[in-house]
Order: C-alpha cells, then sequence, then structure tokens
C-alpha cells in the first residue's frame, strides 16, 4: 500500500477504472494534455488516448449534456467541472435530465455517470474558485452526492460512483488535493455510497460533518480530547440521499451535536442533518443542536484576513466543541 | 452557622407547631430535604432545608409552638468553610485570573437550574431518580446526560432519604383504636381544632337561623340526571354540589355574607371561595372551592370530589385550605336534620346543609310527600343582622324550590 495524497487517490481511481471497463471515459475542460487545472487527470490521456480522455470546449451544459447522453446508451462517462460553481449553466442537464431519465422512462433508459468537481475554499480562490455549492443538488431524488474526505475515501467512493448505474456527483475540496495523505489500498475497490462513517469514537459530543471538515474536525477533537472530553466525530461521506440511521446513531449516542460545513448556514446540508436529529431524537438530546457553519454572505473573499474569517478551520471547530461540550 | 426561623407558612398564620423533627443533630442535609414537620391551622407542611449543610442545633421541640420569624434550629452551611477550596478552584482555570476571582463570591454553588434536557428527563424518570440528587456540572449547574450516567453508576446515598420518611408516614397513620379507660393525647391537627373552636366560639356572638326548604325538585331532577352526569363526568351529582353552586350564586348579592370581621373594619372579599368541611378518621379538613361562583355546576362537583379524596388521603396542601371567605358544611352527610355550625374564623357565617328527609307537607289544605331539607346558618352577629341573614337564606330557598326539575339541562 502506498501513501497517496487526495489528489493522487482521485487519478489513481481514474486510472483503475479506465484500465477495468472500456466503456469508462473521462470528458472536461484540460483535463487531457494538460491534465487538469489541479492534475487530477494527468498522464492519463498520454496512457488512454484522446478516445477516452476528452479535452471539451468551455461548455459546461454541453460536458454534461454529452456525458448523459453517452450515459444512455451504455458508457460510463466522467465528466470533469473545472472549479465547483461552473457546474450551474449544466444544472438544467443535470437536474432535469439525469436525475429523472430512469423515473421518466419508467426504467427504460437511465444515466450511468460520474460529474466530478473541485469546491471549498482556503485557496485564496474568491468568488469563482472557492465555493460550496452542494446544497443545490441534494433535493434532487435521482441523484446521489459524494464528497469524500480523505484519500482512502476518495479512491473506494469514485470507483463506487462509476459503478452506480445512476448518475452521481462527486465533490472533491480542492484545498484536501495536497494537504491530505494517507495510506490508500492498491487496485480496484469501492467505498459504499450512502453510507456515513465514524472517523472517531467519543462519548462526550458528537460532530457530524463531510468533506476537509471532517480532517478539521479530527484535528480539533485531539485538541479537546486534552481537556477531557471524547468527541464521536462521523463523516457523513453521502450527502444525498443521507444516511439517517447512522445521523440517528450518532445524535443518540451522546445527546449533543454540533454539525459542521463549510457552506454557508442557512439552508445548507446541515439543516436537514438537523431535522433529522430533532424528529428522531428529541429524548436523547442533551443540548440544542449546535451549527458551525460559513457565514450568509455571498462567497467566500479574497483578502486573505476575510478568507480565513469565512474558512472553516481546526479552531473554529474546537471552539465551538469546547461550548458544547460544557453545555 | 446559620439560624433558620420558623417560616410563614401561609396568609394569617403567626405560629407555628412543630410535630416532628425529621432530622438530628449532626445529620447532613440537602437543599429542599425536609427538615420538620410543622402545624400551623389545621395543616401539616413539611418544612424543607434552605442549603446544603449539617444540623447542629435543633432549638425548639415536639409539640412546642413558636411564632413566626422565631429560630427553631441552627445549620452548618457546606459552603460557609469553601472559601479555601474555591481559591484553589480558580487557581487551576488560568485564564484570566482576576475575572475569576472576582466571579467566585457570586459563584455560589448552584446544583441545578432545573432546566432539563429530553434525554435526562428520560433517564430520571426510567431510573426513578430524585433530581435534587445529582450534581449538575453543566452550564449554570445544568444536569448533563453525563452527570445523570455517572451518577448511576455511583448513586450517592440515598436510604438516609427513605429512613426518614417511614417514620413520618407512621406519626401520620398513628389512628391507633380508641379504647375507653385510656387517655389519647392531644396533639397536632386535634390540638389545632381544638384551640380553633373554642376561639371562635367564645369569640364571636354566634346567632342562629333555620329554614325548611322543600327540595322535591331538586331531588327529582338529580335523580333525572345523576346517571348520566357520572357517565360523562365522572364524579357523582349530589345534592351537595347543587347547594353549593346556588349558595355561590346567591352569594353575589350579599356580599357582607362574604367578609371578615377585623375589629375596626370589615373585609369585604372579592373573591367568593367556599369552605367545605370534611371529616377523615380524627381530623377535620376545611379544604376551599375557589372562586366557587365562577364555576360550574360539573366544576364544583369535580372540585369537591378532589378536594374530599385529598383530604382522605391526607394530601391537601396549605393552598388548598387557604383563603375561604364562607362556609357550606354538609352535615346531612352524617344523617344530622339539625345543628348548629361554630363558624370558621375570620368567616363571618357558616351554612349548615341537613339530610333531605321525605315528609308529609301541606300544599294549601292538601296534604302532601315531599322531600324537605333544613338550611341552618349560624352568623356572626358583629357583622351580620337577622334580617340580611334571612333573606339570605330565603333566597336560597327560592331557588332551591324553583328548580324546574322537567328542564333538559342539568342545572
Amino acid at each position: 500500500m502506498a501513501k497517496l495524497s487526495y489528489l493522487d487517490a482521485i487519478n489513481n481511481a481514474l486510472y483503475t477504472a479506465l484500465e477495468a471497463d472500456d466503456d469508462v471515459f473521462l470528458l472536461g475542460e484540460d483535463i487531457g494534455k494538460k491534465g487538469g487545472v489541479f492534475k487530477v487527470t494527468d498522464g492519463l490521456q498520454e496512457k488512454f488516448g484522446e478516445m477516452r480522455v476528452l479535452d471539451t470546449p468551455l461548455a459546461e451544459s454541453n460536458i454534461v449534456g454529452t456525458a448523459i447522453g453517452a450515459a444512455m446508451m451504455g458508457k460510463r462517462p466522467v465528466a470533469e467541472i473545472q472549479f465547483a460553481e461552473y457546474i450551474l449553466p449544466a444544472v438544467n442537464q443535470i437536474l432535469n435530465e439525469a436525475a429523472k431519465i430512469r423515473y421518466r422512462s419508467d426504467n427504460d433508459w437511465s444515466a450511468p455517470m460520474v460529474i466530478r468537481a473541485p469546491f471549498g475554499g482556503g485557496i485564496h480562490g474568491a468568488l469563482y474558485h472557492s465555493q460550496s455549492i452542494e446544497s443545490i443538488f441534494v433535493s434532487t431524488p435521482g441523484l446521489k452526492v459524494v464528497v469524500p474526505s480523505s484519500p482512502k475515501d476518495a479512491k473506494g467512493l469514485l470507483l463506487a460512483a462509476i459503478k452506480d448505474n445512476d448518475p452521481v456527483l462527486f465533490f472533491e475540496h480542492k484545498k484536501a488535493y495536497r494537504l491530505l495523505k494517507e495510506e490508500v489500498p492498491e487496485g480496484d475497490y469501492t467505498v459504499e455510497i450512502g453510507k456515513a462513517d465514524v472517523k472517531r469514537e467519543g462519548d462526550d459530543i458528537t460532530v457530524i460533518t463531510y468533506g476537509l471538515c471532517v480532517n478539521y474536525a479530527t484535528q480539533a477533537a485531539e485538541q479537546l480530547s486534552k481537556d477531557g472530553y471524547e468527541a464521536e466525530v462521523l463523516d457523513l461521506r453521502t450527502i444525498y440521499p443521507l444516511d439517517k440511521e447512522a445521523i440517528i446513531k450518532a445524535a443518540s449516542k451522546t445527546g449533543k451535536v454540533l454539525l459542521v460545513t463549510e457552506d454557508n448556514l442557512e439552508g445548507s446540508v446541515m439543516s436537514e442533518v438537523s431535522a433529522i436529529i430533532a424528529e428522531n431524537c428529541l429524548f436523547d438530546l442533551d443540548s440544542p443542536i449546535m451549527r458551525l457553519a460559513g457565514p450568509d454572505v455571498p462567497s467566500m473573499p479574497y483578502a486573505p484576513t476575510m478568507e480565513d474569517y469565512f474558512m472553516m478551520n481546526p479552531e473554529k471547530i474546537y471552539d465551538k466543541m469546547r461550548e458544547l461540550s460544557e453545555y | 452557622m446559620t439560624e433558620i426561623t420558623m417560616p410563614k407558612l401561609g396568609e394569617s398564620v403567626t405560629e407555628g407547631t412543630i410535630e416532628n423533627w425529621l432530622v438530628e443533630v449532626g445529620d447532613h442535609v440537602s437543599e429542599y430535604d425536609p427538615i420538620c414537620e410543622v402545624n400551623t391551622a389545621k395543616v401539616t407542611a413539611e418544612v424543607p432545608s434552605i442549603y446544603d449543610g449539617v444540623i447542629t442545633e435543633i432549638l425548639v421541640d415536639v409539640g412546642e409552638t413558636v411564632p413566626v420569624g422565631q429560630a427553631i434550629y441552627k445549620i452548618k452551611r457546606d459552603d460557609d468553610n469553601q472559601g479555601n477550596d474555591s481559591v484553589e478552584d480558580n487557581t487551576e482555570v488560568d485564564e484570566t485570573p482576576s475575572k475569576e476571582t472576582k466571579q467566585s463570591p457570586v459563584k455560589e454553588k448552584v446544583k441545578t437550574n432545573k432546566r432539563l434536557s429530553p434525554v435526562v428527563m428520560r433517564l430520571i424518570s426510567e431510573h426513578n431518580l430524585n433530581v435534587d440528587d445529582i450534581e449538575g456540572s453543566g452550564f449554570e449547574g445544568r444536569i448533563t446526560k453525563k452527570d445523570v450516567e455517572k451518577y448511576l453508576e455511583n448513586p450517592r446515598p440515598q436510604e438516609n432519604l427513605e429512613e426518614k420518611s417511614s417514620p413520618r408516614e407512621t406519626s401520620i397513620v398513628q389512628e391507633e383504636t380508641i379504647k375507653s379507660g385510656q387517655d389519647i393525647k392531644v396533639n397536632g391537627v386535634r390540638k389545632e381544632i381544638a384551640r380553633r373552636m373554642v376561639q371562635a366560639k367564645t369569640e364571636i356572638p354566634h346567632a342562629w337561623l333555620m329554614v325548611e326548604v322543600d327540595a322535591t325538585n331538586l331531588v327529582n331532577k338529580r335523580n333525572k340526571h345523576k346517571e348520566k352526569f357520572k357517565e360523562q363526568e365522572g364524579v357523582s351529582l349530589s345534592y351537595f354540589s347543587y347547594i353549593v353552586k346556588i349558595v355561590s350564586e346567591v352569594m353575589k348579592d350579599y356580599p357582607l355574607l362574604n367578609s371578615s370581621w377585623n375589629e375596626d373594619t370589615i373585609t369585604v372579599h372579592d373573591d367568593i371561595n367556599l369552605s367545605i368541611a370534611v371529616a377523615n378518621e380524627d381530623k377535620l379538613f376545611v379544604p376551599v372551592i375557589k372562586n366557587a361562583d365562577e364555576r360550574s355546576l360539573s366544576g364544583i362537583a369535580k372540585s369537591i370530589d378532589g378536594l374530599v379524596k385529598k383530604a382522605r388521603s391526607n394530601k391537601l396542601t396549605s393552598d388548598d385550605m387557604s383563603g375561604g371567605t364562607f362556609t357550606v358544611n354538609n352535615t346531612g352527610a352524617f344523617g344530622s336534620v339539625q345543628s348548629m355550625g361554630i363558624i370558621n374564623q375570620p368567616q363571618v357565617a357558616i351554612l349548615q346543609v341537613e339530610s333531605i328527609i321525605k315528609k308529609p307537607v301541606f300544599i294549601g289544605d292538601m296534604l302532601a310527600a315531599r322531600h324537605m331539607v333544613n338550611l341552618c346558618l349560624s352568623i356572626d352577629h358583629r357583622v351580620l343582622d337577622g334580617l340580611m341573614a334571612g333573606n339570605f337564606l330565603n333566597e336560597i330557598k327560592n331557588r332551591i324550590e324553583s328548580i324546574d326539575p322537567d328542564s333538559s339541562s342539568v342545572y
């Protein structure tokens, strides 16, 4: 087993999928010759050729539309949207076509495809390169939305997404690309979509989060442990559909729940998680459900100080964890 | 060391008799633990501790009566000698020590602020715990789920609480069978009844009136509705409820019957709170139907039922018994046909409702079998005169006699 970065793990997953299944192909802006702006697809065109790793025009609706058509005809396309916020021109294709084709055709047609997109801030990207846009997609039955939090999960979840028979949105945190490294199994393996994962055990408070925040929350939990409080960290992994069972179990375990997301506070995935807990765990709750999220301002600012103010970090999570522990 | 004084257990209560000490010198008590039983004006109340601490001295013997405000015991409070501890506590918190020390004197040991979270509520009821036994470690002393779990693993000895409650119960249930040739010690409620009766009887110039009422319509009316009423309301429809209801209505027109005598002034009460006498074994209780005039017939029937049940099971609180402005006494319940009630001070009148008896009565020149009932009224002649009292009684009589037994309404 090699120690891979989050980015290398995704590259490795794509390589594995392209090698294993001839129907798998990649398409996106600058993913071929350049290997992607973040180099996620580096070397893949060289290895698998122009017919399987396609450079496309700057037209997101077209990229996704092409992928849907190919998927309906039996291919397994993996489209890349260069930055998650660029996905907006393709939203009609995703929500109205990809997500609904199986339902609309009464199972005659389906769209087994993956759309990968780097999201999130903390890389001095400002407005068009820092957003969390996942909440747009988490109320559309027919879609699956996956956000891996570690290299190992990223590879396993991406391989599972490619094998899935319905459209999967795969959001990769761009700050995690080179920040997170861990041992990643070689070869083909999958991590089940729709299952959350307990990343750390604890019995004082429960922190539920996803994406890069899982790493931050785990760091904060180690810090909190020195104060005598143990935090359970639940990684949602799939944010749509949510793993309700795991959420209820983790919330009920400690009765004190902190929900963390880098997205804007209101209307985020965590609003739904909070509702699940409120509906199911009343008599296990020991405190109000707490949320920690980005402020309700339009986007991550460019000025480093302001970016820090917006962006999640272990210190912020630690402070909030401490507040909840002492409640 | 803190001196604890006789508490004021209700309005117009000026003294209390220690009936029983539930603790001994040297006992450690927590806040809200019962310390002693005190008897005042027909109520026996438990006096709870105000502090955590150790009882150092008991100043009043059982049976002694002391005025409100006099010291009855001394307690050494747990937080008296905690100066050192809290200073140590503060040094452990290395953040902004100046702020911390400023807070420390205010930071009295709050055990719990009673804001229980759902899970704590659930655990407490599942395990039948007493909230006051659990130390809260959360924000502002809140009891957390962890606190309950810790307590369950290692409960604080609770037995002394139960030990104390058992002798207390026996003292209430001490109803030895009365044998002849034996002296019965007069204590507690009996003593209090005796004192008040003597006071009322010697202080108040009682005058008595009686009217004979034809209750045939009332009897027919009640017979017609009693089964349905019981089914619908869950309590029995008694003659007494009807009469209490009528009294409360008539009372509005005779406010002076609803007053108190204070030597220089007469207080006329706004609320019509009717005391009813309930005998229980050897004791007499006078619980109160508050705002009787605002209640429906079924409301009155239910509240009588509730108060009687509470009286019979020794559960009346001082609140249940306070505030009465006029008494209606159901002497008919034990077969009496005529009686002279002693006024329940500071009220100024008491109405005795006697047994309803079927007897021959002339209506015009015809002899008829009618259900007759005597209503006997005792009045405080300092406040009331015969004319007003007679009018009051006659108004009640008229109302009872003009009940329409055929109307479909229960009242």
